[in-house]
């Protein structure tokens, strides 16, 4: 047995390693975070919007960076590569090389005053090579670690003993040209691999021209579509000029076996149509045209999406896989020649802009670690998986999440990320909390009776405040202010020494609140109120004033006005810290279980990942066997009967000690909250858990008044499966098809998965009779990913595929089906059937109205649950210890659920795994004296955190009882919303009382002679 | 006396419009300085008096910005946000002071947004004049 070492490396800092590092974290486990350029963040840093909701990607992204780099159990290691690995699961050897960066990075402070003196420029890897960034460079804005970075390939003084300017001008003399590369040895019990991909590159494909200054790839397009990109989003053409006609070419580098890239990269059709939709919002007159073959879209909110794209911002969907694009040999002009669907005629149109949909491929520094971690890959070159173990390689203890398994988008791969830590979670459960480290800080000073004592330092900020603020005359201002006993400028209050110099003034001035006027509490907050613990003050008396974010970078052309409104600013954050308390949260015991909802392969995959860990789990199933949706089919699409992931998963389940199975029941009441909640259930007995998961699972709609559901031969695709099974189909002639009610007004959505299973069924028929005729009537052939390979391979059998539109669909007779072929210049067809098989979409059961009602969970408009967030938490509620995972969400395939059923596992445990449910201390409470128990708190908290509760008063003359509001601290996140309701005034929102931002109102109209008579 | 320049009070929540007011500064977006900016965490703990407060206290005009309905960080806080302030409009135009108090929606991605806001609200209130309340 080795000893299980309770660390995990995590390969990769794009959104897939960052969740994996997060989540592991979380869960009481160290995390070294690998990142082989000189920032976290990936790709997804790079894009501008993200579909469906073109939320912007960098504010959702941003706070997971700041996460990261503050969580006290992971370590980041950027700007690094593994070397080498050795050792077993539980008990590996990495070697990590950290290249030379030139900076100490606890020097730097990233003021960027090297930047300015830099004579090197350098084409901007982050802007995809359109803009130039220098020698000495933070590869992006909102980096993480904030740390320059010398590119020792193109540093004049690296490569010719020349220059030294950085040096020269580094006041923090951060700047080491003496660094050398190092290797360090780290002792881990798992390795997640989450490289990701590289973007294809076009260029080989020549008839692209991708040389052509106007023909650009589509991540390049998102970052001119980005406010901070090369042209600050304002999309121009390589003149100068705002393009007028853009054309996106779909599935450049995807679907193209010719040149060894078999694969769907299932994200292109959908961020092609963000892109398209977001470069019009910029530009209403700009006309967009999308040539695709399949518009795929897939996913949670794609169909809808697209549908929105198509018939109200009018961009124009064609049909078609153009080619090329020519150039014209004077003019230099772009055209694309494209065969028009349904003839033989070409078409040839002119555009200003040409978009290349690149796709993912897999990337050579992916492949390289493959090799180094010894894992099978598969034959498209990305790590191999199985579709019952979707994060598990070739090799024990090592796992493998996101876009380095297969191509997927952001919400699968932040499932990914979070499964992939279940698994490195599980098998490390024992080694939970063992190398974590635990901040010491000095006790805390108490400062009750004292009265305020405040310092403030005034940030230069380099030269980001100085040059327009006045920073002098700030300081001079504030000393004259209230309680103020000591100001000073410092030029960088964030770097270490300054944060040194405020413990020590602190100690000297017997200080007991700070204010520290230079950027934004959003990202420095917590780092001064680390600092003010360490020199025994509590964190909550300490309050920053945004000089920069909010003022001198706002407003450059005016110093002098914005001189005055810094002096206003920080008046009012003096003002508003002298009436700071001490806040201070509360640790509680909770209850350590886990109750998952649904027995199919999502609900047992998720109770099992929890029962590994050692947590007590309660699995209620409401059928009298485990299994849901996948006992209706048969076979999974490489080839396996269900029966082969099913059993053993139901083996395992039944018999794991941890693990109570309850089937033929239903939970039927729920009360209370994270951590301490108790459920009934339909057989009278009580269960008590700390988090649920929700994977309540989804249904083949019963095609009732579809295409001749009902009668004979006319059958879903799931009871093919079972005629299979038996040998039963006595059919020479099938016809499939496709979205048999689904993609319509009464179900808008994709299903998702009923393509991929239409392949699979297809090529199951061809393969036991050669000779069957196999048509498939389609309206888009949605099989992404790696699945397309199913419907290479039933081409190949000689299925034959005819595409209806919505408005003119198929007509099933006896024995004949008529169709008009969009293919074929809108030919009908009747074609002689012995079966129809339709493929009907995934819809939610019957209760699930009910479920959510238990847990106060939302549901959306196609009865499936609703995420808290689409992109980045696709299996958390927003309500807290609550989780989802499977077709619950949107329907999903086998490996998908299961992937998500390992996250929604990975994410309740991170909660379960805490030693005590820790609250916030920025919470309301309520004043039971001045309460009427009027119930206006209980109606306006989104989370049910105050409960009117009966209570005995005791006056001079009576008794009596009545009710009074409380608040439980561990459901409330402060919004502070039941403190303006409440007409009493009995609510007081700690850190944000009346009495405090009253103060702040009045510090703001207090012109400067009228301080005194205030104070 | 020079010419009129508004003293604006802004309520940013943390998670939206004060992040598009970080935003707006990352892109050096410049607008006027006649704002200042208090921060809650929740647009839904600004309660009427606070607004009535900033008039009294003599801002010319007060201006409450939050996250989208439905991009609340609380889930609807911002729905409670919607009713309170629409009261207090409602309040101004009994009050002389019409047009004074103005709430808008601002997203953390919301940059140019933030200074189309601030930039609209401090010329309406330019071409409003002082406040009645102000004291001179």
């Amino acid at each position: 047995m080795v000893e299980l070492i309770g660390a995990v490396a995590v390969a990769g800092g794009g959104i897939a390693g960052i969740q994996s590092a997060l989540d592991l974290a979380d869960s009481g486990l160290k995390v070294y975070l690998i990142e082989s350029t000189p920032s976290i963040g990936g790709v997804m840093a790079q894009l501008d919007k993200t579909f469906p909701t073109l939320d912007c990607s960098m504010c959702t992204l941003s706070p997971k960076l700041a996460e990261a780099s503050r969580h006290p159990n992971i370590e980041l290691m950027t700007y690094s590569e593994i070397k080498e690995i050795s050792g077993d699961a539980g008990n590996f050897e990495v070697t990590v090389t950290r290249k030379a960066t030139f900076v100490d990075p606890d020097k730097c402070t990233a003021c960027e005053l090297c930047l300015a003196k830099c004579p090197v420029k350098v084409l901007d890897e982050y802007n995809a090579g359109m803009s130039k960034r220098k020698a000495i460079y933070l590869p992006f804005p909102q980096a993480v670690p904030r740390v320059m970075t010398i590119d020792a390939e193109h540093c004049i003084y690296l490569t010719k003993g020349k220059c030294g300017n950085c040096k020269k001008v580094c006041e923090n003399d951060a700047i080491d040209y003496e660094m050398k590369d190092k290797d360090e040895v780290i002792n881990v019990g798992s390795v997640i691999l989450s490289t990701g991909f590289a973007p294809f590159d076009p260029t080989e494909l020549e008839q692209f021209h991708y040389e052509h200054l106007d023909v650009v790839t589509s991540l390049e397009f998102e970052r001119l579509l980005s406010s901070s990109g090369p042209y600050v989003g304002h999309v121009k053409m390589a003149n100068g000029e705002t393009p007028k006609k853009i054309a996106w070419l779909q599935c450049i580098g995807s679907r193209n076996p010719e040149i060894g890239r078999p694969n769907c990269s299932a994200v292109c059709c959908m961020y092609a149509t963000k892109e398209a939709m977001v470069a019009m919002e910029h530009d209403s007159e700009l006309e967009t045209t999308i040539f695709n073959i399949d518009l795929r879209a897939f996913g949670k909110g794609f169909e809808q999406f697209y549908q929105r794209a198509k018939n109200e911002t009018g961009i124009r969907f064609i049909r078609s896989r153009p080619s090329g694009v020519d150039i014209d040999p004077i003019t230099n002009r772009l055209s694309v020649r494209y065969e028009v669907e349904g003839s033989t005629e070409t078409a040839c149109e002119e555009f200003d802009m040409v978009i290349l949909s690149i796709g993912l491929t897999p990337s050579e520094s992916s492949k390289k670690l493959a090799e180094i971690a010894g894992v099978e890959m598969d034959e498209y070159g990305n790590i191999a998986t199985a579709i019952d173990a979707p994060m598990t390689t070739s090799v024990p203890g090592i796992f493998a999440c996101g876009t380095i398994v297969a191509p997927k988008d952001i919400p699968d791969t932040v499932a990914d990320a979070s499964g992939a830590a279940s698994k490195a979670h599980s098998i490390l459960a024992s080694a939970r909390g063992t190398l974590v480290t635990e901040r010491i800080y000095p006790p805390e000073k108490d400062i009750k009776e004292e009265e305020p004592r405040i310092g403030v330092v005034v940030c230069d900020c380099g030269i980001n405040i100085a040059s327009v603020v006045d920073v002098p005359a700030v300081v001079e201002y504030v000393n004259t202010l209230p309680h103020v006993v000591h100001a000073y400028e410092q030029t960088y209050a964030c770097s270490t020494d300054s944060l040194d110099n405020i413990k020590d003034v602190i100690k000297e001035h017997n200080l007991n609140r700070v204010v520290v006027a230079s950027c934004t509490p959003r990202t420095h907050e917590p780092l001064f109120q680390d600092t003010c613990r360490d020199a025994g003050l509590n964190p909550y008396l300490f309050e920053l004033a945004n000089i920069r974010e909010h003022c001198s970078w706002v407003h450059q052309q005016e110093p002098e006005l914005a001189t005055e409104k810094a002096k206003d600013i920080v008046r009012m954050s003096v003002a508003r810290v002298a009436l700071l308390d001490p806040l201070y949260t509360q640790k509680l015991d909770f209850n350590h279980g886990g109750l998952v909802i649904g027995g199919g392969v999502a609900g047992m995959t998720a109770a099992l990942d929890i029962a590994e860990k050692g947590f007590t789990t309660y699995l209620i199933e409401r059928e009298p066997e485990l299994g849901g949706l996948l006992r209706t089919f048969t076979r999974l699409q490489d080839g396996r009967t269900t029966g082969e992931i099913l059993d053993p998963m139901i083996a395992a389940v039944t018999s794991n000690p941890n693990l109570t199975v309850y089937t033929g029941t239903t939970l039927d009441e729920v009360e209370g909250a994270m951590g301490r909640f108790k459920g009934k259930l339909s057989n009278g007995e009580e269960v008590e858990f700390g988090s649920a998961i929700i994977a309540t699972g989804a249904n083949e709609f019963e095609p009732e008044g579809y295409f001749g559901y009902g009668s004979d031969n006319v059958i879903t695709q799931s009871a093919l499966e079972v005629k299979l099974d038996e040998g039963t189909v006595d059919a020479k002639n099938v016809v499939m098809i496709q979205c048999a009610g689904g993609r319509n007004d009464e179900r808008p959505y994709c299903s998702r998965v009923c393509c991929t299973t239409a392949m699979k069924n297809a090529i199951r028929l061809k393969e036991e009779d050669p000779e069957r005729n196999i048509y498939v009537l389609y309206r888009d052939i949605r099989t992404y990913g790696v699945w397309e390979a199913l419907y290479t391979r039933a081409r190949e059998l000689g299925v034959l595929f005819m595409r209806y539109s919505e408005d003119d669909e198929p007509i099933v007779g006896d024995g004949i089906v008529t169709i008009t072929d969009k293919l074929l210049n809108d030919t009908k067809f009747e074609i002689a059937t012995d079966i129809v098989v339709l493929s009907a979409p995934l819809v939610a059961p019957d209760g699930v109205e009910a479920t959510a009602m238990l847990f106060k969970v939302p549901i959306d408009s196609d009865r499936f649950f609703l995420e808290a967030h689409i992109k980045l938490r696709p299996v958390d509620f927003a309500t807290d210890g609550v989780f989802l995972a499977g077709s619950a969400q949107a329907p999903k395939l086998v490996d998908e659920s299961i992937s998500q059923a390992s996250a929604a596992a990975s994410r309740a445990c991170s909660i379960l795994a805490k030693e005590q449910l820790e609250t916030s201390g920025v919470i309301s409470v309520v004043d039971a004296e001045v309460c009427i128990g009027c119930g206006r708190c209980v109606e306006v908290c989104p989370y049910g955190a105050p409960e009117l509760k009966e209570v005995e008063v005791v006056t001079e003359e009576i008794t009596y009882i009545t009710r009074k509001s409380e608040i439980d601290p561990a459901v409330c996140k402060g919004c502070g919303s039941c403190a303006a309701e409440c007409p009493t005034s009995a609510i007081t929102s700690r850190h944000f009382t009346t009495k405090q931002i009253s103060a702040v109102i009045d510090a703001f109209a207090f012109i400067d002679g009228r301080v005194e008579e205030v104070a | 006396m020079a010419e009129f320049e508004p003293r604006i009070v802004m309520f940013c929540c943390n998670w939206c419009s004060y992040a598009g007011a970080d935003l707006a500064g990352v892109g050096r977006l410049q607008y006027p300085t006649n704002t200042r900016v208090i921060r809650v965490m929740c647009s839904s703990r600004i309660q009427p008096t606070f607004i009535l407060q900033a008039l009294k206290d003599g801002a010319d005009g007060v201006l409450v910005t939050g996250c989208h309905i439905g991009d609340c960080h609380y889930i609807d806080g911002n729905v409670y946000t919607e009713e309170r302030m629409g009261n207090v409009v409602d309040a101004m135009k009994h009050l002389g002071l019409e047009g004074r108090v103005h709430l808008e929606w601002v997203s953390a991605s919301e940059g140019p947004k933030f200074r189309e806001t601030v930039t609209e609200f401090v010329e309406q209130i330019r071409a409003h004049g002082p406040s009645p309340l102000r004291a001179e």
